[in-house]
Parts: C-alpha cells; structure tokens; sequence
C-alpha cells in the first residue's frame, strides 16, 4: 500500500522545485511539469522497478523515456528526489555549463537520462528501441514513456503506434499527458486530434483512461492497471488526463504558462499555495 | 606504377550485406533494422540467419532510426538500412537528437548513394547526404569504395563505439582493394606513389582516380592517388605529407561540392598548407534519370574529368 502521504509531500515539493528552476533563469515550461507532477512522482516512488545506481544500459530494471522534453522541471526535480543527482544541482537548471539542459540531453552525463529529447514525436520510437532490446535481451521488465497530446501531431509517432502493434511489443505502457493544450491554444483549436482513444485503438494497441490524472490514488490504480495489461500481445496506452498548471491556480486550465517563467510576486504565490514540506534545494 | 587489377565487378551494397552476414554470425549484440528495402540492401542473409535479430519497421524511417537508438540503450549495435536519401535528409533530426546528440551507438548504412543509383533520378540520388553527415558532431562518415572495402568496413564498424554513417551505392563497379583487408577508421590509403599532383578520391570515384592517374601518366605526370574511405575524421596528416610534396590537389567524390570531401580537404589545406585545388564533384545540382555510366559522364564524375582537372590544377601551381 503507497504511504500517500509521503507521496503527496514529494508532489508538493516538486512543484516548488518546478516554480523556482523556471523563475530563477527566467525561462523553462512550468505549465506541463506541474500537470505531471503526480504522474512523476507515482512513476518514479510507486511503480517502477528501479536500481539504485544509474547504468545507461538499465538491464533488469524498469526505463521511462520522456518525449516531451519541455517538461524537464518535473523530470530533473523527481529524478534528484529519487536520489539520482544532488538536489542542489537543481539551482544549475537552464544556467551555463550545467547538466541540466534545458531539454533533457545524455550529453552532459546527467544520471537517470536515457535519450535526449525535445525535438517532439521521437520517444515512442526510442521506447519501442528499448522494449525491444529488453525482449532480446530476455529481461522481462517493462519500458515507460510519456509524450504531450500536441506532441501526437507529429508524424513519426503514427510510424511509431503502427510498428509497435503490428510487432507486439507489449512490453511498453506510452501514457499521454492529455491536458487539451499547446503553445498556441488549445490542442483543439490548433489541430484537432479527434478521438485518441479510438485512434490508438484502431491502430491495435490496448487503451486505458485515468481520468483523474492529478490524482495520486488514481494515477496508481490506473498504471497498475495498465502494468497487468503487459505482456499480452499488444502495446499498451495510458490517456492521462491532466490539468495543466495544476496545483497553482493561477497557471491552470490554460496555456498561457506553457513556456513562461513566473515573476516574483507569481512565485510568491506559487510557493504560499505549495507550503514546503522535504525542504528547498 | 603499382597496377591494381578489378577482380570482377561487383555492387558495393553486396559488400554491406556479406559484411552484415559475416557480423550476425560472430557478434550476437548486432541487430538489423530495414525500412522495406531488404532486398535492395542485401540484407537477407542476415534476415535469415537472425530473424530474431532483424527488425522490418516498413516504410518508416523515421521510427527505424529513434528504434535503433533505443536498441542501442540495451547493449545492442543495431545497423539500419535503406537507401542513402532516406538514411539522412528524410531523418536528419531523428538521427541529430536521437542518435548524435545522445552518442548512441547506431551504424547507418546506407546503398544508392549519388548519381550511380541511376535510372530512379533525382529524387533518389542524394548529392548532399556526406555534408548532411559530417556536420553532425561526433559522427563518423564512411564511403567505401568497392565490394571488399565496403565489406570490411561493414564488419570493423561493429567494433567501432558511436554513431557511424557508411555510404556505399547500387551499381557494379571495379573491385580491387585486398580481400579480407584490415579497414582502419580514420587513415587513408596511400594507393599510388607521384610528384605531380595529388588525387584525393572516395568511394566509386577511387577507381577513376586510378584510371585517371594511368592516363596521366602515360603523358609524363606522375600522381599521387589516395583513397580517402573516412571523411570524419579526416586523416588531415596524409592530405597534408602528399599535397607538400606534389603541390597541388584534385578531389574526387560522386557529390556536391558544396558539402562534400573537397571542403573538407580544402578546410585543412586553407589552415595548414595552401596549395590549388581543383573539385571533381556535382556542381551544386541534382541528378537526372539514365544510366550510371551515362551519368558519371554528364555530370563530370569519370577519369576523363579527373584528367582534366589534374591538367588544369598543375596550371596554377
């Protein structure tokens, strides 16, 4: 059973972690990282079959490949909480010479990183990589990978939803971050996706919905779900629905705070909304 | 003169997929990846040998190269192929972020590179693919130059840690270099001994260097040929000890010469050695539909043009 509260203090932190990376340099995506801080922190504490030490080749354990590199915030805050990098390296976030790029790289040497990301609709593909070599190398753990609902207009992802469930790979659970929005608007009015659930579905993977997305309890229940699912032949999709923004009032429901720093009256507000609970880097 | 003697012609993508059989065999962590191009690639021994091994993505390159790079996260050294414009310009940001900005470990081969491809046309023959390559940090570039290089270059590659680009092409060509050689990323071959000139050739240009160098000399001009299979990293240090004895060099490539081996020769000569250049390339064109011989005539990719250029670069010492 999760310590939930242990859980809900880390998603808490997180978020001030997210709101002071994107305030101090002034740039970043907040808006993303907090909608999927819940997810992050289940992923990361709750669901994964994780090692203790890094190794670029994580044979025996869990991955997670993030495709949307935007939201790195929440990665690099979840993956230094998880005891992969100093916590205080977060101050470094976006700065020169830094491990944390603004986007994810391995280019650095960053621990927990895999793949870069950020050039959107390729981590699909490196997942499939990677469920495939885990098939290959007889190692019966699972490959996770998240990508943004705007991210799908990119075509590579179909090549990608196509191979997987046309080759079985089903070793794969790929959730979607469905918040609705993207730097333009929302995902509706810019290109209208239709319905995903029915997308993935016709294209042979297995489809589930949390839609409760920044919620603990039902982020768990639902990946475990998605978990119990594996191994059955088909690829499996997570339709996260999420609240971009959330747990800052001011940042939800819309996509304003997609690419934008808070100022410091925001943060001010930001922060007295998420007391600290593990304490500040 | 050293004579060199074609052993029977034979396609250099022939030399890829003997190469890629001979690796399945001794290397269990090499896996293939194809774009419904197996056939074409001469991948199908391998195919047979290793179906658990090889990956048929379909026409989808794009996913072919993000999967090799995930491959590659789990110890695997996955070779992908498809013809050269679809190995490079189609998937120039998979192979940028996925592949070289992350340093993985994927082999990119890559068959009917350049005019030689011949009867498709223009949408088909890259010209700018070896540019595209080389400017990507830390990427290796290779174009081999008959069946048993390309062979050897297949199976020393394997060996190699980090992201390589070999080119090699469709057509039937001289096959001369040793069997069995000892490929060596990154040194070039010293392959005739002159004076007067330097011919600095790759790929299916190598063997109209020499033609060309036997031409000359029968007209009193002694070259010195080389074959620059690596283009990055450049063996500067070869150029370099060659052009300061002759004083002058040819390049020779089945490319633009915007972006090709040429620049790159000229880059180090500009810095270390000025000396004339004369550049036996595509000049800033595309291809058209015909014949390979017909082409490499057309567009001044043969020993006749190297002739010509040698005539005229020995003009402006």
């Amino acid at each position: 059973m999760a310590d939930y509260k242990a859980l809900e203090d880390l998603v808490i932190q997180v978020r001030r972690d997210i709101l002071r990376q994107v305030h101090k340099v002034n740039s970043g995506h907040p808006g993303g990282s907090l909608g999927c801080a819940e997810f992050f922190v289940a992923l990361y504490n709750e669901l994964m079959d994780r090692k203790e030490n890094f190794t670029m080749d994580g044979i025996g354990e869990d991955l997670f490949f993030l495709s949307n590199g935007h939201i790195s915030p929440v990665f690099y805050s979840v993956l230094a909480r998880a005891g992969y990098f100093p916590v205080e390296e977060l101050r470094t976030f976006r700065h020169i010479n830094s491990r944390l790029q603004g986007h994810p790289t391995t280019h650095e040497g960053l621990p927990g990183i895999r793949i870069a990301s950020g050039s959107l609709g390729q981590g699909i593909s490196v997942a499939i990589g990677a469920a495939q070599a885990k098939k290959l190398n007889n190692d019966k753990h699972i490959i996770y990978a998240l990508c943004g609902d705007g991210e799908l207009q990119e075509g590579q992802n179909w090549e990608a939803i196509m191979y997987a469930a046309g080759n079985n790979v089903d070793n794969l659970i790929v959730t979607v971050d469905l918040n609705g929005q993207q730097i333009d608007g929302s995902t509706e009015n810019v290109l209208p996706m239709g319905n995903l659930k029915a997308k993935f579905e016709a294209f042979g993977w297995e489809v589930l919905e949390i839609e409760k997305g920044n919620d603990l309890s039902a982020i768990i229940s639902g990946m475990k779900k998605a978990k119990d699912k594996t191994g059955n032949g088909k690829p499996i999709c997570v339709l996260l629905h999420t609240i971009m923004g959330h747990g800052v009032d001011f940042m939800m429901h819309t996509h304003d705070w997609h690419g934008k720093a808070p100022n410091d009256a925001q943060l001010e507000t930001g922060l007295l909304q998420n007391s600290a609970t593990l304490g500040d880097y | 003169m050293k004579k060199y003697t074609d052993t029977g012609k034979k396609d250099t993508r022939s030399g890829f997929g003997d190469g890629l059989t001979e690796l399945g065999k001794k290397n269990k962590n090499v896996v293939a990846l194809c774009a419904d191009l197996t056939g074409s690639l001469k991948m199908d021994e391998f195919k047979e040998n290793h179906p658990e091994r090889f990956f048929q993505v379909g026409i989808a390159e794009a996913n072919m190269i993000g999967m090799a790079a995930g491959m590659t996260i789990g110890g695997k050294i996955p070779f992908t192929g498809t013809f050269a414009n679809f190995s490079t310009g189609r998937v120039y940001d998979q192979i940028r972020q996925s592949v070289a900005y992350s340093g993985k470990n994927v082999k990119i081969c890559a068959s009917h590179a350049g005019v030689t491809l011949g009867e498709d046309g223009a949408t088909h023959q890259i010209l700018e693919d070896i540019g595209l390559m080389k400017m990507l940090p830390g990427m290796t570039v290779i174009n081999t130059c008959d069946y048993n290089q390309t062979k050897a270059a297949t199976i020393a590659i394997a060996d190699f840690e980090g992201p390589v680009y070999l080119r090699f092409g469709r057509p039937k060509v001289a096959n001369f270099t040793p069997e069995n050689q000892n490929f060596q990323i990154g040194k070039a071959v010293h392959l005739q001994e002159g004076s007067d000139v330097t011919i600095i050739a790759t790929g299916h240009l190598v063997w109209e260097a020499l033609q060309a160098a036997e031409t000359l000399n029968e007209n009193g001009i002694t070259a010195d040929v080389i074959n620059i299979h690596t283009i990055k990293p450049l063996d500067d240090e070869a150029i370099l000890r060659s052009v300061k004895k002759t004083g002058c060099v040819v390049t020779a490539e089945e490319h633009n010469f915007l972006g090709g081996l040429g620049e790159s020769v000229a880059r180090v000569l500009s810095t270390q050695h000025p000396a004339p250049q004369e550049f036996v390339a595509t000049q800033d064109t595309f291809g058209e539909s015909g014949t390979p011989e017909q082409l490499m005539d057309k567009y001044g990719l043969n020993a006749s043009a190297i002739v010509n250029a040698v005539q005229k670069v020995i003009a402006r010492k």
